[in-house]
């Protein structure tokens, strides 16, 4: 009869769809595994940086990449030797390459990587940072002078709700704690339950949203959310490009309760001139959050090549 | 670190059974979401599934549909969907439409269309309308393939629809996915476990709708 013809073809899917199944999970974990142990054989690992050449590194993500060029570039017109070494990975790689001597100029966040280096330290200013991680670091290494220019989470509103409850880029946090009430706030599944979200956001602010939606970390997804008014409120970080883009007011942070990522190089101690510092200080200076967003923007959105864009700045500040 | 901690500690906390969190609110949301993602599956799947099966035309069309509606990932779908369309439930039915359908449309062409020529003849010889040939002759000898049609795009969906959460819907996803960004792995864990017990259900149910609804005649034995 068919019925035996069709229970071994069900036997057959079944194995079929074992074995995919198996070959599923087989290149998960090998996703999984070169991810996570990137150190041991990293390609760049060995390299030294040329006698009087300059390496200026750059994390994985589009801005350290921007970063990295602007101060390079910075460099270059004051007449140094410049290599770049872009997109390395995250900071678990970089300090390393930094620590033996492959990178010699790297663009970090001060707050994040005082996080890296001690998770516990407290973060009460932007000076104390700068201390706390000088403190820390290798002692082949250290920090230039920060930035006002930061990249940091934020509590930021959509156009809409700016509008309707009066809101103004220089609103901050302490405004909305008779409106959070009315607002869904939007941010990644942690934001929940973390300090450093809706907890502290409600003791240090007095903050008490209508709902939460948990969403990713400042992503796609996130500013999907904000601007189809899903949610009135999110996490976004502070030089993203969909900030201008879809006019979202960055509520200010006048606690620090976000701590601080100010834009710092960090640099091998003693690897570059006094003249070669003073440029590479001169270009955190003039940098802020909002013109830092704009280059952003420029890369991100508009697809320009972050070397241009650089380059374009340095010239229009008479930085090179 | 062991994993049948992990679920003890889930199970066993009381806050993970009350709440706008809590499991059987969850469980009832996954089940929502499962159920009418098979119900639209099914209300595309089996007309079309029969319709073609019964007349024996469109198999190659269908088999090629089927094939590249498979090859859709569900994930990179929701996201896309959801960034495009926002953060209602349709984001969420496409993709587990799109997964759900392909079997139950190709199991039910199959089904129809390898029914004994003999009997169907003969209802026609008998004077049977089509209408009547098709749901009174070859619908019940098809039935128990139809139905492992129906069973693997439950099961399928029963454990993709975890991915409804990760654009801010609930479900059973919901512990997967916020376990696992707030490091909390009880929870992931937990909910694995639960879509796992759920899926064997799903498995139970239509085996037991099997026994209930495919004739005596025709039960594979």
């Amino acid at each position: 009869m068919t019925f035996t013809a069709r229970s071994s073809r069900s036997r057959t899917r079944h194995t079929g769809a074992a074995a995919v199944a198996l070959a599923a999970a087989a290149a998960l974990l090998a996703g999984c595994s070169s991810d996570g142990t990137d150190d041991g054989d990293d390609p760049l690992a060995g390299e030294k940086a040329e006698a009087g050449t300059v390496v200026v590194g750059s994390n994985n993500f589009a801005e350290s990449t921007l970063l990295a060029d602007l101060y390079g570039e910075a460099l270059r017109a004051k007449g140094v030797k410049v290599t770049y070494k872009h997109n390395i990975g995250s900071r678990e790689t970089t300090y390393g390459l930094m620590k033996n001597g492959s990178v010699t100029v790297l663009p970090e966040y001060n707050g994040s990587l005082l996080a890296y280096l001690d998770a516990k330290a407290e973060q009460k200013s932007a000076d104390a940072v700068d201390e706390a991680v000088k403190a820390k670091l290798d002692k082949s290494l250290t920090l230039l002078d920060s930035s006002p220019a930061e990249n940091k989470d934020s509590v930021s509103v959509n156009a809409a709700t700016a509008k309707k409850y009066e809101l103004t880029e220089s609103s901050t946090l302490a405004d909305l704690k008779d409106i959070a009430p009315d607002l869904v706030i939007g941010g990644s599944p942690e934001f929940q339950t973390r300090q450093q979200g809706l907890k502290g956001l409600e003791s240090v602010y007095g903050l008490k949203f209508k709902s939460f939606k948990a969403l990713d970390a400042g992503g796609p997804l996130t500013q999907a959310a904000l601007a189809k008014n899903t949610v009135q409120a999110a996490d976004i970080f502070t030089t993203d490009p969909a900030i201008d883009k879809e006019g979202f007011v960055v509520l200010k942070d006048p606690e620090n309760f976000f701590g601080f990522a100010n834009v710092t190089p960090l640099v091998r101690e003693g690897d570059l001139s006094e003249k070669a510092v003073a440029a590479l200080n001169a270009v955190s200076a003039k940098l802020d959050t909002e013109t830092l967003r704009d280059l952003d923007s420029q890369v991100q959105t508009d697809k320009k090549d972050p070397l241009d864009v650089a380059k374009a700045w340095l010239q229009s500040e008479g930085l090179i | 670190m062991n994993v049948l901690n992990f679920v003890d500690a889930f199970f066993s906390d009381s806050a993970h059974w009350h709440g706008y969190d809590g499991i059987p609110r969850r469980l009832l949301e996954h089940v929502q979401y499962s159920l009418l993602a098979l119900g639209l599956a099914a209300a595309i799947g089996l007309p079309v599934g029969l319709l073609t099966g019964h007349t024996g035309r469109g198999g190659n069309v269908l088999a090629f549909l089927a094939t590249a509606a498979r090859a859709l990932p569900s994930f990179g779908l929701l996201v896309l969907i959801a960034i495009a369309l926002g953060f209602n439930l349709l984001p969420v039915m496409i993709p587990l439409v799109v997964l759900a359908v392909p079997p139950i449309l190709v199991t039910t062409y199959e089904a129809v269309r390898s029914v004994d020529p003999a009997p169907v003849d003969a209802a026609r010889g008998m004077g049977m309308r089509e209408s009547r040939v098709l749901f009174q002759v070859e619908l019940p000898v098809a039935l128990p393939l139809i139905l492992s049609g129906l069973r693997s795009a439950a099961i399928q969906i029963v454990s993709t629809a975890t991915i409804a959460a990760y654009v801010s819907l609930g479900g059973l996803g919901r512990y997967i996915v916020d376990g696992l960004y707030q490091r909390d792995y009880e929870k992931v864990v937990g909910g694995a476990t639960l879509v796992a017990v759920l899926a064997l259900t799903t498995l139970a149910l239509f085996w037991a709708a099997g026994r209930f609804a495919v004739s005596p005649g025709v039960r594979r034995r």
